[in-house]
């Protein structure tokens, strides 16, 4: 790779960090390097420089708290995935990142990265929207649906460093599922459906649904969600998901037109739902 | 299935035909031997060109045009010139006056047109990534900083995408000259009544998709001179035509010039060029007195190695109605891309005595204009216009299948040439020197499970199952071993096609071969000393085999078009028996004895009805000492050879799949592939089994993957591998191979070759799974690569 010149700091504590990305308006923060070096790489990206968030203990390390699952920024795709709390508390996050491109980019690429570059096409940005995750940064917290702004725009100030995410634990009766497609098997989602599903007495109680690469920023798929509600499994659903694609925006672009991503949407959103509820 | 394919008739065909010769364990040939090669190149414990370091080794880069199509109106270096580490910027007018032309060596009619090809662009651009300038560093990073830093001032001209609108009167040129590159033209038999009053006819457009050869071995090149010789490294496949080509485009004398492929990762026909970039390195050591080195990025790759297939093939069949073929007609537009390259125009004449397949037909005729465009150029890649052909006929005998409501399996059937009637001259003129369809047929559907995946497939119609199955067929031939030398001068070919071997015995008993191909993933090492271990009698691990170096191997023609085996393989045996040859007489000397009393086995000449005898071993360390030889034999064991076959080799074979399409999202996943191949004979299993596989991959990888796409002004889009979509294994089945074994009687091995095979076959195969899944929703065709959009859209 033949990047441009940057500098180079690995501060050691989170303030060091901070005061390094507020003192310079072209730095960048650097964690797993897999979406920033690619940019690098093409010459699309020209920071001054970069500072290595890679060994501060604060955002590192995955905690099981009472009535969520804290993850560090730094947690990388295959910590997330392979982790008992994770697992246990939140697997919708497992199931997506097991999706994540190749074993080489889930040992590198990490999931505050994956949520910092806020790229809609990204797998995590829709589970965390779904689950209504809060984002920990170094000042402040962030509800999710008020941190994806727009394409590659997080809601994060100059020097703002995300330090981890608190991902909400929902408890007995849910379901969930993430199912993605795309053509090959390291490839970025055409469209991606996380569906988390509260089940009783055979109909939908309750559902979220957060929809990859359906506009420049992840979406939460509402009218799917509101009429799904109460609804008994089987053809209902189906008539439910056909509203998939209300309110969204996707791109047409190399991958896919808009109007097969909308689709695709729906056919995916019923996928995920009757998977989440248990239905194969 | 069908009562003439009973397979106990099959079997019987196969030992009276000699296929699948028994392993013997005395022999190194047919072995599964492990690639004596692999750990040094899996380790990179070796040199590829990127990792060649010379002293004051300066790093070039190249600023590429962003237009497809524009006039230069000015291009300012002196900010680049003023940048820190920079040694010197050249535009191309800057070496306008030494620079030349890239060569094309195959001028395929008379009236061809072929352009003026300036390394550097000059005074117009005409395909997007064309060079421009170039900046020559102190290392990479800043050669790269530089290229930001050359002002280029294009005026845009329009840009030339579509073959059809090219050759229009009204369309923009890309060349003076017009867009029409030349036309050529073959028939034989009564065409016209071949069609007149035909029961069935079929008519069909295919569009070969644009393809991009994804090497693993990026492109890399560096030279060096010492003010006189010059030395150039190039990750290629052709140093030796490099060679004589360079020679001719820089003037320098070609013995001044030492060309060498170190270990070269991959090709597939993107390395059998002679480069811009290659004869920009010479210039620049010459100019500068320097060694220089160029290592392309990905994306430089996908923009400017030359591009693969892009054809438009318009196909007629007329057939009677029980399915038997009376002719073939095909009218062929070929993308050249912006300019004629090293084979470029060929390619398509390498298809077009193919599009019969390995049917019996009365009449054929094929037409071809190449086209230039505002795109890269085309040149050769994995099948060279054998794919295309073998598409194109194997599709349209489906849809002839579909039209006659008749299994596909059957209508082949009563086309294809019987197994006794080889040799067969076809109707395009090669003769067909052996092969058993039928044998191939029958394993590969028994394989298969071919009636139980029918029957599933119509059960899953009936039950209007949202996953639909499909079953392709591909009953595929391909000519290769190229190639007969005066068979190329016929086709106006500027070289020949055979090829040089060398076998020398040292003091010590050791065996150094030196081969004129150029193997760049093969497996050539191994597969040689397997073929002299046997011949010589020495063993396996006593064998080096070298290649790749002009200044080590003086002649040779290179690895191209799965002829390496078939021709430089045989030049090496050849090779070891004049060795043996001159040992016998040695023997026969120092045993006294007359060369016809000595038996050789197992590595020594040994005196009939005697115990006396001498190894090769030790007449190696005779001849060396040269103390006693015989009248008229020089010291030392070594001898040269060439071959020039008299004919291709034509491996065949059946290939079946099945695939799963969802009808819902589009998505065509493989659920089953079964290819049985026959190669002829086979030297090491284990390769024949690793090229099958790349080749499977590769040619899926065109019927459900590839593409290169530009927007409407010509720029390419796909140009990194999230763009470019390449199967890796886990996108692939595991596959089901086996063989057949009918030995090419072209060569003393019986071997055939089978770089390209899976590649040739298994693009169609998968292409008629996809159409017969959806052919309930009236669909015939869907255009490559078959995306999910695509299938979707097809059936909505
Ligand atoms: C070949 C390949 C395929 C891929 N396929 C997929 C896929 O299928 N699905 C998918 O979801 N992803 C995919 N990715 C991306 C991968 O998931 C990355 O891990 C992720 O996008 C970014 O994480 P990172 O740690 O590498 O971040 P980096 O690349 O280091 O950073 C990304 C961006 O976020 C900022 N940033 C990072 N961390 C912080 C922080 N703590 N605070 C503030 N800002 C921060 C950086 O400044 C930068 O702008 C792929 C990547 C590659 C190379």
């Amino acid at each position: 790779m033949i990047p441009a010149q940057f500098d180079y700091l690995r501060p050691g504590s989170l303030q060091e960090a901070s005061e390094a990305l507020a003192s310079d308006e072209e730095a960048k923060v650097l964690a797993g390097g897999q979406s920033l070096l690619p940019l690098l790489r093409l010459r699309l990206a020209y920071p001054s420089l970069l500072v290595d968030v890679s060994r501060l203990e604060e955002l590192t390390g995955i905690l099981d708290e009472r009535d969520h699952v804290f993850i560090g920024a730094m947690a990388t795709h295959d910590e997330v995935l392979r982790s008992p709390a994770v697992i246990a508390g939140c697997p919708l996050v497992a199931l997506a990142a097991a999706t994540v491109a190749d074993p080489a980019v889930r040992h590198r690429g990490t999931f505050g990265g994956s949520l910092a570059h806020a790229d809609p096409a990204g797998d995590l940005p829709a589970v965390a929207l779904a689950l209504e995750c809060v984002m920990v940064t170094s000042t402040r917290q962030i509800p999710a649906a008020d941190f994806f702004l727009d394409y590659l725009e997080p809601a994060l100030e100059p020097g703002e460093i995300l330090v981890g995410v608190k991902v909400p634990k929902l408890g007995p009766g849910w379901g969930f599922h993430y199912e993605k497609f795309h053509r090959t098997a390291q490839a970025w989602a055409i469209v991606g459906v996380a569906a988390a599903v509260r089940r009783a007495n055979g109909s939908i109680q309750e559902a979220r649904i957060g929809l990859t690469n359906m506009g420049p920023t992840p979406v939460r798929a509402r009218a799917v969600e509101s009429a799904l509600q109460g609804v008994e499994l089987g053809e209902a659903v189906r008539q439910a998901c056909a509203e998939a694609a209300e309110g969204t925006s996707p791109t047409s672009d190399l991958h896919a037109q808009a109007d097969y991503r909308r689709h695709l949407a729906q056919v995916l959103t019923h996928r995920a739902v009757n998977a989440a509820a248990g239905r194969p | 299935m069908t009562e003439e394919l009973d397979a106990g008739v099959v079997a019987q065909q196969i030992a009276e035909s000699g296929q699948l010769s028994e392993p013997d364990s005395t022999r190194e040939v047919g072995k599964a031997r492990r690639r004596k090669e692999d750990a040094r190149l899996l380790a990179g414990r070796t040199t590829w060109t990127d990792n060649i370091q010379l002293p004051g080794l300066l790093h070039v880069a190249f600023k590429r045009s962003p237009m497809a199509h524009a006039r230069i109106v000015g291009v300012d270096v002196s900010a680049a010139r003023d940048m820190p580490g920079v040694v010197a910027v050249f535009s191309g007018q800057d070496v306008a006056d030494e620079q030349g032309s890239l060569p094309c060596a195959w001028p395929v009619t008379e009236d061809i047109v072929i352009p003026d090809h300036p390394p550097m662009a000059v005074r117009e651009v005409r395909y997007p990534g064309e060079a421009v300038a170039c900046v020559v560093a102190t290392d990479r990073y800043l050669a790269a900083d530089a290229l930001d830093a050359i002002d280029v001032d294009y005026e845009p001209l329009p840009p030339v995408l579509d073959m059809a609108e090219a050759l229009t009167e009204a369309s923009p040129k890309v060349h003076e000259s017009g867009n029409r590159a030349f036309t050529w033209t073959f028939a034989q038999g009564d065409i016209d009544a071949a069609f007149r009053d035909a029961p069935v006819l079929i008519d069909r457009t295919y569009v070969q998709q644009r393809l991009i050869p994804t090497a693993m071995e990026p492109r890399a090149v560096a030279a060096t001179t010492d003010g006189e010789s010059f030395t150039l490294w190039s990750s290629t496949q052709i140093p030796h035509v490099l060679r004589v080509m360079l020679a001719l485009t820089t003037g320098i004398p070609e013995h001044r010039l030492r060309v060498v492929a170190p270990d070269v990762g991959g090709g597939f026909g993107s390395k059998l060029q002679v480069t811009a970039e290659e004869v920009l390195c010479l210039l620049l050591t010459r100019r500068l007195g320097k060694p220089v080195k160029w290592t392309e990025s990905r994306s430089e790759g996908n923009l400017t190695v030359h591009h693969g297939r892009d054809q438009v093939q318009h196909i007629a069949l007329a057939a009677e109605a029980d399915g038997r073929v009376r002719g073939v007609k095909v009218e062929l537009l070929a993308d050249m891309g912006a300019y004629l390259m090293l084979v470029t125009p060929g390619v398509p004449l390498l298809g077009a005595f193919m599009f019969n397949g390995i049917y019996k037909m009365d009449a054929y005729s094929f037409d071809c204009t190449g086209v230039f465009t505002t795109k890269m150029p085309t040149d050769a890649y994995r099948g060279a216009g054998r794919p295309e052909a073998t598409y194109a006929i194997e599709r349209v005998m489906d849809e002839l299948a579909a039209e006659l409501n008749l299994d596909p399996i059957e209508v082949r059937r009563r086309n294809w040439i019987r197994h006794e009637e080889f040799p067969y001259t076809t109707i395009a003129g090669l003769t067909y020197d052996s092969g058993n369809y039928e044998a191939a047929t029958e394993k590969a559907l028994s394989l298969f499970g071919y009636d139980k995946l029918r029957a599933e497939q119509s059960d899953r119609r009936d039950r209007g199952d949202p996953v639909q199955l499909g079953i392709g067929v591909s009953t595929y031939t391909e000519m290769c071993g190229l190639a007969p030398s005066r068979v190329l001068g016929s086709l106006s070919y500027g070289a020949g096609g055979w090829e040089h071997g060398s076998v020398r015995m040292l003091p010590t008993g050791k065996v150094e071969v030196v081969t004129g191909t150029s193997p760049h993933g093969q497996g050539h090492e191994t597969a040689w000393s397997q073929i002299v271990a046997d011949s010589l009698g020495v063993p396996f691990d006593d064998i080096a085999v070298v290649h790749g170096d002009t200044a080590i191997s003086h002649k040779g023609m290179d690895t191209y078009g799965s002829r390496s085996l078939v021709v430089g393989g045989m030049a090496v045996l050849r090779a070891c028996e004049k060795v043996k040859e001159k040992a016998r007489r040695l023997a026969a000397h120092t045993l006294e004895c007359s060369p016809d009393d000595l038996e050789f086995s197992q590595g020594a000449f040994k005196v009939k009805g005697t115990e006396s005898s001498k190894t090769i071993q030790e007449l190696a360390l005779a001849a060396f000492a040269a103390h006693d030889l015989p009248e008229g034999v020089e010291p030392r064991l070594d001898a040269d050879a060439t071959f020039d076959p008299e004919n291709f080799s034509f491996p065949h074979g059946t290939h079946l799949c099945a695939i799963e399409v969802d009808t819902e999202t589009g998505m065509a996943r493989i659920r089953k592939y079964v290819a049985v191949d026959d190669v002829g004979h086979v030297i090491n299993p284990l390769i024949v089994e690793g090229q099958v596989h790349g080749g499977l991959a590769q040619g899926i990888a065109q019927a459900l993957y590839e593409e290169a796409v530009h927007d409407a002004e010509g720029n390419l889009l796909t140009t990194t591998m999230a763009d470019y979509l390449i199967p890796t294994a886990a996108d692939l089945p595991d596959f089901v191979t086996d063989r057949t074994e009918s030995p090419a009687t072209s060569n003393p091995l019986g071997v055939k070759g089978v770089g390209e095979a899976g590649t040739i076959a298994s693009t169609p195969a998968v292409v008629n799974a996809v159409v017969d899944a959806l052919r309930p929703h009236g669909v015939h065709d869907i255009q490559m690569p078959c995306t999910p959009e695509r299938i979707w859209r097809a059936i909505r």
